[in-house]
Order: structure tokens, then sequence, then C-alpha cells
């Protein structure tokens, strides 16, 4: 890190007022901002909008929570022990996916490595334990057609479960661009993408702990 | 900023500076963030599922609680893992996520307000199937 940079990227934090001088240093006249930032940029509008669809699957799931048509309640149906070692694999995922994110910036091959296939086996143990509840579920005559609640919950959590599927497969295809053609700006820039899109589902996942399983157990 | 710089980049001459947030960072200040944020969200979790089963608290605050929780935790995830601050480079991320959080409030409880009024305002199945007969 150059002398000039720690001045203008530390001291910039604390200034209070738009610092136009310190603003034209840290981005030449060419290129007002490095495709890095705009990259992350777009790819948060992205999740933003991601983030929008699941609400419309909240809203649905929290008109049609009563409507069970005779059939089992959340109450009759959770496991709160199971979600509970779910809540765990995701959060402890979105922990090795930030150090996965470190070991990328460094250039550490062995930390990247290490992280990412940590994260790569929590995601797939939650995902395990999930598609078991599902098909737990269906078997006890659960099932998505059974009233327009259990409709709603495959609806959000399914679709839940299919963006961490997605993440796991983008997960893979990370660690093979990685091994392939190693640390390169494009390469960690996809890498930056990939660690926000794994601590949004789990940003989501949080809400689906508190307002299907545990609401739902409580009410 | 050298050591996170490759020579093979060079012919990569549309990403130059690069590197913003990870310049500020040394990788064990990123890493401890990392902790810190873990250590906190792990603490959100148990008191929610403690506090969901628990008889301690009156019954009908349990819910808000659970609410204010899950928000609280999702807001420790923004900033220790997606690093979203309130700094001056991070102005747009800020305003994308307010718009976003607008959208949302504005779906969940548009939709729970109106389809209450309608339940409220239906007239029971029962007289629905008199009158057809």
């Amino acid at each position: 890190m150059s002398a000039f940079e720690a001045a203008a990227g530390r001291g910039d934090l604390n200034h209070v007022g738009y610092d136009r001088e310190s603003r034209d240093r840290r981005y030449p006249a060419d290129e007002l901002v490095s495709k890095r930032i705009i990259v992350g940029y777009g790819f948060w509008i992205f999740l933003l909008s991601d983030i929008v669809m699941f609400s419309a699957f909240f809203a649905t799931y929290a008109v049609l929570v009563g409507a069970t048509a005779g059939g089992p309640s959340g109450r009759e149906l959770f496991n709160l022990r199971n979600v509970g070692i779910e809540t765990a694999c995701l959060l402890l995922s979105s922990f090795t996916c930030g150090l996965a994110s470190i070991g990328a910036w460094a250039h550490r091959g062995c930390w990247f490595y290490s992280a990412m296939a940590a994260t790569c086996i929590l995601g797939a143990a939650f995902l395990f334990i999930e598609v078991h509840e599902f098909v737990g579920m269906v078997a006890r005559g659960a099932g998505p057609t059974r009233s327009a609640f259990l409709s709603a919950f495959f609806t959000l959590v399914g679709c839940h479960g299919l963006h961490v599927t997605a993440g796991l497969l983008w997960l893979l295809t990370m660690m093979a661009q990685v091994f392939a053609k190693g640390f390169r700006a494009d390469i960690l820039r996809r890498v930056l993408c990939f660690g926000l899109f794994w601590h949004t589902l789990d940003i989501i996942w949080v809400a689906i702990f508190t307002v299907v399983y545990l609401m739902g157990v409580g009410q | 900023m050298s050591h996170f710089e490759q020579e093979g980049d060079s012919h990569y001459a549309d990403t130059a500076p690069g590197y913003e947030r990870f310049d500020e960072h040394e990788p064990a200040e990123a890493f401890v963030s990392y902790l810190v944020g873990l250590g906190l969200a792990t603490l959100l979790t148990i008191v929610s599922f403690f506090i969901s089963g628990t008889t301690l608290v009156w019954g009908p605050s349990i819910p808000v609680a659970l609410v204010v929780l899950a928000i609280a935790q999702m807001g420790v995830h923004l900033v220790f893992f997606l690093n979203i601050t309130t700094g001056p480079d991070n102005v747009n991320n800020v305003m994308a996520l307010a718009f976003g959080v607008l959208i949302v409030f504005l779906v969940i409880v548009g939709s729970l307000w109106i389809m209450a009024h309608l339940n409220h305002n239906m007239v029971p199945m029962d007289q629905i199937m008199q009158m057809q007969r």
C-alpha cells in the first residue's frame, strides 16, 4: 500500500464533506470508478431484486399460514432441532465463505480452497437436512398439494433451497476457475459476487427460520 | 496495494485501480470483522431459539421479540459479512438497500393489510351456502 493511498483511503472515511482532490487521486481521469466497484454494485442491485421476489413469497406465506384446510399446521410438522442444525450450518458456511474471500484477496491458494471446501460441505449438509425434511413431510401426506398453507411453505422454503443449490454449483465453478486460471482480476470479481450471493442467502434464511419455523411452532 | 496485484493483470488495463475495499483492510483486520459478525449472529440466533420456546416472557410479546431479533441479525450480516457501511464510498449501496427495504415493506405490509380487510368484510362461508340454495 503506497503512502498516498494510505492517506487518501484511510483518511477519506473520516472526512465529513466531499473531498474532490482525494477522489481525483484515487480514480484517475480516464476511469472514474474501478471495475470491481461497478461489478459489486450491479450484483448488489440484482440481490436486492431477489430479496424483493422473496418478499412476495413471504407475503403469500403470511396470508396463507392459517389456511390449513383441516390438514396439519406448522406446530405439528416442524422440528426445531433440525432447524437449529440447518441454521448453524448456514451461519458457519457464511463465515467460511468470508474466510475464502480473504484468502482470494491475499492470493493464498490453500486458504481459499480449504475455506471454499468447508463452505461447500456445510451448504450440502444444510441442503441434505432440508430435502430429508421435505421427503418426510410428503411421506406423511403433508405435501404441497395438501393445503394452501403447505403450498406456500414449500414454495418459500423450496425457493431458498433452490438458491442454495445454485450457490453450491457456483461455488464449485469458482474453485475450478481459480484452479485453472489463478487469482486473476476478473476471477476475483466473480469470487466477490459469489460471496455477496452466499451471504444474502443467509440473510433470507434468518427471515425464514424466524417467520416460518419459530413463529409457526410458537403460534 | 503492491501485493494484491499480479503481474498477469497487466493486459487487463481496464481494472487498474481496483481492490478499493481491500486496500483499506489488511487480511487480519477483515478476519476479525468476520469473527465478530459470526459471534454476534450466533448470539442473536441462540436468543431467538431460546425465546421462542420459553414461558418466561409474556406470550403475545414473543413474535415481536422474534421480529426485532431477526432484524438485528440481518443488520449484523449486512455490516460484518456484506460490508455495507455508512462510509462515503458506500452511499450508492446504502441508497439501493433503502429502496429495496421500502419495496419489501410495501409488499409485505400491504398484502397483510389488504387480505385482513378482505377476510373481515367477507360473508361467512355457511351463509354463502344458504344463499345458493
